[in-house]
């Protein structure tokens, strides 16, 4: 398989870097706190997987790393800025589902975020521009693994097709900042560590930090570099919102290196 | 035997079964007609099929006596422009309208209520208001229809522009869109097929504004007709005009469809 690292598509910002600081951060809606004090420091090109229950926050967090969502109190930072309050091509995104546009073929869908880049007001590339934009699409679909779906719609692949293409969609703009909510959470076992094999060489092949949702706790140990586990640390039986959650573990996991390395073994 | 729900027609038996309603018309209109034949011979209520058929002929192939026109088609073109004009008026109006309420938050805050209480209105009570300050010609006619066809397709295509995922906008702005782009991009084109099956549900509305319109001030078209010779009680002008309108609208209705085919396949894919 090709590596990503070929594909020449530029990034907006003119940071490369994306360190992430949240500093005392709480989210409450009304009376129902849902995160209270997370702390956190995130080097660049670390690879954070997220694991805890359900409804403990960890999609508010995530949200709030995408901009959807604002801290009600405290503050993120990425590179020691404060972060802009809505979705931009800083921050790219994989959801379980939804996130792809049915209406484009698969090549379409991944030339969107180099249309959007370099066509203000049509959004839609011409002439030598589009070929230039099709020859990076294609190669891009080619190394993922998606050559021969290229004029398929999206309902027209399988599920884990669909989440491979949603992340080569989300590539194409070089993000500083990759966020996947749960990505592989509604696919077969063995679908599921081709894909790890796909974000792993993503991963490695472009500069970006990766933060990650999971259900699966093996999934979580077996990807990150860092693992963060969200969890309530008080209960009030009589009200349940009183309290939200934290992060209560933060593990190290393998370093960066060693992922890479571990990867060129499991590709060779 | 399997039981009433598990049986499926064949595809040659849901052809036969889908023309036996009208087959069944037919030859009651057929028996009935004759009977009132036979009793009188001057009966204007249910005119045989050979009365019919000299009438039609007369009305679709020989000149009308006074204007020099052939009255059929005269009225087809007159009403079909009408309802032409005033659907791609409509549709325009909709689209622009309602993705704007749909999508943009502040827009949908100004317009939803406003349009919400618009097509409250009964457009036939506003009719004699479009005619006194339109006037008695085509503008008022085509504003009737619009008025009435317009804020359903609006209120239509909002509330779909809203149910798009807050998944696809949200990837949408990460790959870089503006809020233009967005539109343009990823709602228009999703929206395009719900326009055309909106438009399909709103044909019905449009007919019904555009005789009313044409049955109260008009000098030709296809409503003006049957109210025209409704004084003479000339069931065999109005019974092949009902069928031809009918046919009209069905064939409308399809082509919409056709089109919704053609042009946006992934959206049956989808289904």
């Amino acid at each position: 398989m090709d590596s990503l690292a070929g594909v020449p598509v530029g990034r907006d910002g003119a940071l490369t870097m994306a360190r992430v600081i949240a500093k005392n951060v709480w989210k409450t809606y009304g009376d129902h706190v849902v995160l209270e004090n997370v702390n956190l420091d995130v080097a660049d090109r670390e690879f954070v997987t997220i694991v805890g229950a359900s409804g403990c926050g960890k999609t508010t967090f995530l949200k709030m790393l995408l901009g959807m969502e604002t801290p009600s109190k405290g503050q993120i930072l990425i590179d020691d800025k404060p972060i802009v309050p809505e979705p931009n091509a800083d921050r790219g995104i994989v959801f379980q589902r939804y996130s792809l546009f049915p209406h484009l073929t698969v090549l379409e869908n991944v030339m969107l975020g180099l249309e959007f880049e370099r066509s203000a007001l049509l959004g839609k590339l011409f002439g030598a521009s589009r070929r230039n934009a099709l020859a990076n699409a294609t190669k891009l679909l080619e190394s993922i693994g998606l050559g021969s779906a290229r004029d398929k719609y999206p309902a027209q692949l399988s599920g884990g097709m669909q989440q491979r293409l949603s992340i080569a969609q989300s590539v194409i703009r070089r993000p500083k900042i990759l966020l996947l909510d749960e990505p592989f959470g509604a696919l077969d076992p063995g679908i599921t560590l081709d894909l790890h094999k796909l974000i792993l060489e993503v991963w490695a092949a472009n500069e970006m930090t990766i933060f990650m949702i999971t259900h699966d706790i093996k999934e979580s140990f077996q990807l990150g570099t860092r693992l963060l586990v969200f969890d309530k640390v008080r209960h009030d039986p009589q009200a349940p919102d009183a309290y939200g959650a934290r992060v209560t573990y933060d593990l190290k996991l393998k370093p960066r290196a060693e992922r890479a390395a571990a990867l060129e073994a499991l590709t060779a | 035997m399997r039981r009433l729900v598990n049986r499926h027609p064949g595809r040659g038996g849901a052809w036969a079964l889908g023309a036996l309603p009208f087959i069944i018309l037919a030859f009651v209109y057929v028996i009935a007609s004759n009977l009132r034949f036979a009793a009188n011979p001057d009966d204007k209520l249910l005119p045989t099929p050979s009365v019919i058929a000299e009438t039609v002929k007369q009305y679709t192939v020989e000149e009308d006596r006074r204007s020099g026109e052939i009255l059929l088609w005269l009225d087809t073109w007159a009403s079909l422009e009408r309802i032409l004009m005033a659907l791609a008026i409509s549709a325009a109006i909709g689209m622009v309208f309602g993705v704007a309420t749909g999508v943009i938050p502040l827009v949908r805050a100004t317009l939803a209520p406003f349009v919400a209480a618009l097509s409250m209105i009964p457009p036939l009570a506003i009719l004699p208001i479009l005619f006194i300050v339109l006037g008695l010609g085509e503008v008022a006619k085509i504003a009737l229809i619009v008025i009435g066809v317009a804020p359903v397709i609006i209120r239509d295509l909002a509330l779909r522009a809203g149910e798009l995922p807050q998944e696809q906008l949200i990837k949408a702005q990460t790959l870089g869109a503006s809020t233009w782009q967005l539109i343009v991009r990823v709602v228009l084109p999703q929206i395009w097929p719900r326009l055309i099956d909106s438009l399909r549900l709103t044909l019905g509305a449009a007919w019904l504004f555009l005789i009313a319109a044409e049955a109260i001030a008009s000098t030709e078209g296809l409503g003006y007709r049957i109210f025209l010779v409704r004084r003479y009680l000339a069931m065999d002008v109005i019974l092949p005009y009902v069928v031809w309108i009918t046919a009209l609208a069905f064939a409308m209705d399809w082509l919409l469809r056709w089109i919704r085919s053609r042009a946006c396949p992934w959206a049956e894919m989808a289904r």
